[in-house]
């Protein structure tokens, strides 16, 4: 993307940068470039004890086959997780502004999940599926379907992938709508005089909320790698057998559980490696495609 | 604003209807669970409408029931910490990344990529994977237990950045040039034009930041020893434990209802300010 | 709306500094000596405990112990990793059993128990404490490292009424694992319950308890406390066979799994299970919620197992004095009275009542039994007399194993798979001995001396 018009100052912009990067260096990159320091080191939890070991941590997680599967189950996690918050997020927001009435009713209806701590979520669907006090989970297994998400991992999977999801809608509905609105109405109405809604949805309106859609892609895909561990660890703890731990989770349970700080913070690295190579391939490939 | 005509259709209703119930079904569960006794939800024998102990269990959440609240500060305590710290982070990214923003989208400089990537980084390794540098860093600066140390670090991070990227990138060279012609200096467009065009999303990300402000846990945990800076989702937590071995959940289900209030007025509130910000004639 | 936007958020940022300054604490200007205590029960448990220590402070004036809750015990335990590496660790933090390995290991940052007392003179005497309690939390020649405080056993809660259904006799609840089994087959036959017999926390009633009351090893070098290289036995005959028994209940639909840790405790208050091992802490939201007849004995045993029963060991948290650069000699005496103030038995005889936490000092329990608690609460008494019933052996002092959460949890995983049906029982021990063993290695490895 080309910006053709700037302003021509040369000192401003640094100091517009700076408050940003002063608050970044210190209470990001400084401690982050601790926390990765941590990933070629062996050391006790307290610090006590501490060797050096160049990328041996490393070499360890590569060829670890759980890491592996836990690449595989965030793969399928992020993905689903993405693609649901988003499409019903647009849905939602695509048919409140469908110039109906009463869109701030459903819209108040429709932001609570996001209002909701994920301690707070994760407690309210435990409350809700548990196999033997769950409200649901109960009747579930009343009428035959084995719901048992303690032991089955796909259907642990499955209830992960949704309580995560169900936060996110809310957020990218909001967006959604706030970019939906934005759209000049002239311009749409112009192309009401001969397209059908559907049409007009896709050929002139989608590519016009692209910014915004793009925006949430990288948002979302964050958010599943990153934010999810929260929803993880209340309902089901990594497991069964390792069935729901995605990196991030391997991430907390390694450094935190069970306090092997070296192997948690390379594990970041890869991670955050990971992540940097998707966000840039977005915005490489993607964002060519956005209209601005 | 958005599709024009008569759609006072039936489809936009039933979608919006059926997403309204799949959505809000945990949240109405949980309101039902507040108002039952603890043994007929263990049982299991709690039914699909709300019971009579709303008031009993409601009471208890607030003031922690048997007067064991010794290691509690008062909930109205809690709440103004949450607020200074919600508010506190929200504006403070809000600030600095509509500067931020600003300055990489509408001027050419060395290192501006660099800039940028800089700041979008730290979305890449979230506080959890450094909380325990970053105590340190905290701790060196003499900023445990302050109400600085709770929000400062957290204003570290790019959302926001990345969304007014976004949104100032769509703003038609026209407007700059014709700024730029009128003899504004980029400080007068940024006050003049660029903000107020970008109202609808400083009012969204006000509340998504307020709601994270709000709901962070582990680093006021880690950050507060003095019972008097804790915030509410700290004492819900203390209140709902963090194993599985969770037994009142007629109580945990109050708690939740409460600790949601804050966060939900804040987004009933504010959705009227955006919605009143487009009542003005379209850009 | 247009103009107010910046200012707004600009005064907006101001105000919240300004106040956040304010309300930032004030110099402490108090002349007691200050003690900070970070624990890691949320209520009512952490009120109770708070309680203690705000009693503590109103019983004299020269110590100030303020307690604070920081989250789970994994919580705890980062906030205080984090503290120390910052240089301002707590004085005393509260930590779980399985991470006594750690803190023991953690010698420049902890300081033992009865180097405090020999240093200020503080006079703690390890034969006022329960044996086993005392053991889990002592090296090998009996010095105390950390402060028992919290600690519970494991029971097994029975259903009297789903008994009298199957037509069992409700007084007289199984003793062996084979009339478990018996039992709980009769309770599906009669379709009593809905479960005859679950378990939570697997790993503690089914592996280390199952080891210590038979006296067999879990782990070489006495269960890791005589060294860092010690190996997992958790594939022994013994514990293969008792896997393989809980499969074959799993099969013929006696056994129900209820997930892990604490998941399966609400399997017997709500009815569903009939016969449940769990936390002798249970007690009190059994009393609160079950709708039956219920009871408590002790965990079953095999029959013929030469010198069974022994005693079971000990869940829970004890309390770990940690150093720091500021740490004057006055903060150490000052938790030294702390540690006795709690060890007092009308203290000790409280928190157990109030709780259903055991009694850590011999004193306190007959303080509790000579006021006839235990004759208004049958069974209350069971859970201290299932620890003491004989002299701990080595395999019955408790275990100390670097990275237990971890090695918990490959257990637990191997469990599940050959529950799910995945894997034989040796197959699944076989695996976690080996997984466990290479965690084990690690932890040696980073914490040598």
């Amino acid at each position: 993307m080309r910006r053709r018009v700037i302003f021509p100052n040369k000192v401003l912009p640094y100091v517009l940068l700076a408050p940003q990067l002063a608050v970044t260096l210190v209470f990001f990159f400084w401690p982050a470039a601790q926390a990765l320091y941590q990933s070629v080191l062996i050391q006790d939890p307290f610090g006590l004890r501490t060797q050096f070991v160049w990328f041996e941590n490393f070499q360890a997680i590569l060829t670890d086959p759980l890491y592996l599967g836990s690449a595989r189950v965030t793969l399928l996690f992020s993905g689903a997780v993405t693609l649901l918050a988003m499409s019903l997020g647009l849905l939602f927001a695509a048919m409140a502004d469908a110039g109906i009435r009463h869109t701030r009713l459903y819209r108040t209806l429709l932001m609570w999940p996001y209002a909701v701590a994920p301690a707070v979520a994760a407690s309210l669907w435990l409350f809700v599926f548990h196999p033997s006090i769950g409200v649901l989970g109960r009747r579930l297994n009343a009428l035959g379907i084995p719901w048992d998400y303690k032991l089955n991992g796909a259907q642990a999977l499955l209830l992960v992938i949704l309580a995560s999801a169900w936060k996110q809608v809310s957020y990218n509905f909001l967006f959604f709508l706030a970019g939906l609105q934005a759209v000049p109405r002239a311009i749409v109405e112009a192309a009401s005089i001969d397209a059908g809604p559907a049409r007009r949805f896709w050929s002139i309106v989608f590519p016009l909320l692209s910014p915004t859609t793009f925006f949430l892609l990288v948002v979302n895909l964050v958010y599943a790698f990153f934010e999810t561990f929260g929803v993880i660890h209340a309902l089901t703890g990594g497991g069964p057998v390792k069935a729901t731990e995605t990196l991030i989770y391997k991430v907390y349970s390694d450094g935190v559980i069970n306090l092997d700080l070296g192997s948690s913070s390379a594990q970041s690295v890869v991670l955050m490696a990971i992540v940097i190579g998707l966000t840039a391939v977005q915005f490489r490939f993607v964002e060519r495609k956005v209209h601005y | 604003m958005g599709t024009p005509g008569r759609s006072d259709g039936w489809l936009p209703h039933l979608v919006l209807t059926v997403g309204v119930v799949v959505f809000a079904f945990p949240i109405y569960f949980a309101l039902i669970g507040s108002s039952h006794d603890a043994a007929s939800i263990a049982t299991g024998r709690m039914p699909l409408w709300p019971g009579p102990h709303a008031l009993a269990n409601y009471w208890q959440a607030l003031t922690g029931g048997s007067g064991l609240r010794i290691s509690a500060a008062p909930v109205g305590r809690q709440m103004l910490n949450s607020l200074f710290m919600a508010v506190g982070i929200a504006v403070g990214k809000i600030a600095i990344s509509v500067l931020s923003a600003y300055a990489v989208v509408f001027f050419q400089f060395p290192l501006r990529r660099t800039c940028f990537w800089m700041i979008f980084i730290t979305l890449m390794l979230p506080v959890e994977v450094r909380i325990i540098p970053t105590y340190k860093v905290v701790s060196d600066l003499g900023m445990i237990n302050t109400m600085a140390g709770l929000t400062i670090p957290l204003i570290a991070s790019a959302t926001a950045t990345l969304l007014f990227r976004q949104v100032f990138l769509t703003i038609p060279d026209e407007l700059t040039e014709a700024a730029k012609i009128d003899g504004a200096g980029p400080m007068r467009f940024f006050w003049q034009i660029v903000l107020p065009l970008s109202k609808t999303n400083i009012a969204a990300l006000f509340v998504i930041l307020f709601i994270y402000g709000w709901n962070q846990y582990l680093w006021p945990l880690l950050i507060t020893t003095d019972r008097q800076m804790e915030t509410v989702v700290i004492g819900i937590v203390k209140m709902i434990g963090t194993s599985d071995a969770q037994t009142d959940w007629n109580i945990i289900m109050a708690t939740a209802m409460l600790a949601m209030l804050p966060p939900v007025a804040v987004v009933v509130f504010l959705q009227h300010w955006f919605v009143k910000g487009l009542v003005e004639p379209e850009k | 709306m247009q103009r107010r936007t910046g200012p707004f958020a600009l005064g907006c940022a101001v105000l919240a500094l300004i106040i956040g300054v304010l309300l930032a604490p004030p110099a402490d200007a108090q002349q007691r000596i200050q003690v900070d205590f970070w624990h890691g029960l949320p209520q009512p448990l952490g009120g109770l405990l708070e309680k203690i220590a705000a009693d503590f402070n109103a019983s004299q004036s020269a110590y100030q112990v303020n307690a604070s809750y920081k989250g789970s015990y994994t919580e705890t335990m980062v906030a205080a990793i984090a503290a120390f590496r910052a240089g301002n660790a707590p004085h005393i933090v509260q930590m779980f059993e399985v991470g006594t390995a750690t803190m023991m290991a953690a010698r420049g940052a902890i300081k033992p128990l009865h180097e405090l007392a020999r240093e200020t003179g503080v006079a703690i005497d390890p034969k006022d404490y329960v044996p086993t309690v005392r053991a889990y939390y002592s090296t090998s020649d009996g010095k105390m490292v950390s402060m028992p405080f919290n600690s519970s056993t494991q029971v097994t809660w029975y259903n009297k009424d789903a008994f009298k259904k199957a037509g069992l006799d409700p007084e007289k609840p199984p003793v062996t694992w084979e009339e478990t089994r018996a039992a709980a087959k009769k309770i599906r036959a009669a379709n009593a319950a809905a479960c005859g017999f679950g378990f939570a926390w697997p790993t503690w009633t089914q592996i280390e308890n199952l080891s210590a009351i038979h006296n067999v090893p879990l782990a070489t070098k006495a269960n890791g406390m005589d060294g860092l290289d010690t190996q997992l036995k958790i594939n022994s005959p013994l514990h293969v066979k008792h896997l393989q028994t809980l499969l074959d209940m799993q099969k013929e639909g006696t056994l129900k799994y209820g997930g892990r840790d604490a998941a399966a405790d609400a399997l017997f208050p709500s009815g569903e299970c009939a016969i449940l091992q769990a936390s002798s802490g249970l007690r009190a939201r059994i009393v609160r919620e079950a709708k039956f007849a219920w009871g408590a004995t002790f965990l079953p045993y095999y029959q013929g197992t030469p010198g069974a029963p022994k005693n079971s060991i000990i869940g829970g948290a004890s309390l770990w004095v940690m150093t720091s650069p500021k740490r004057t000699a006055d903060e150490y005496r000052a938790v030294g009275e702390f540690f006795r103030y709690i060890s007092r038995p009308e203290v000790d005889a409280k928190w157990h009542m109030d709780t259903g936490y055991v009694p850590i000092t011999l004193q306190g329990f007959a303080v509790v039994s000579g006021q006839g608690y235990y004759l208004k609460n049958p069974g209350a008494d069971l859970p201290f007399r299932q620890l003491t019933r004989t002299e701990p052996t080595e395999n019955s002092r408790g275990l100390r194993l670097g990275n237990m959460i971890e090695v918990r949890n490959i257990i637990q995983e191997e469990m599940e798979k050959a529950l799910q049906g995945q894997q034989t029982a040796k197959q699944a021990l076989d695996s976690a001995v080996q997984r466990g063993n290479a965690v084990l290695r690690a932890f040696e490895r980073a914490n040598q001396p």
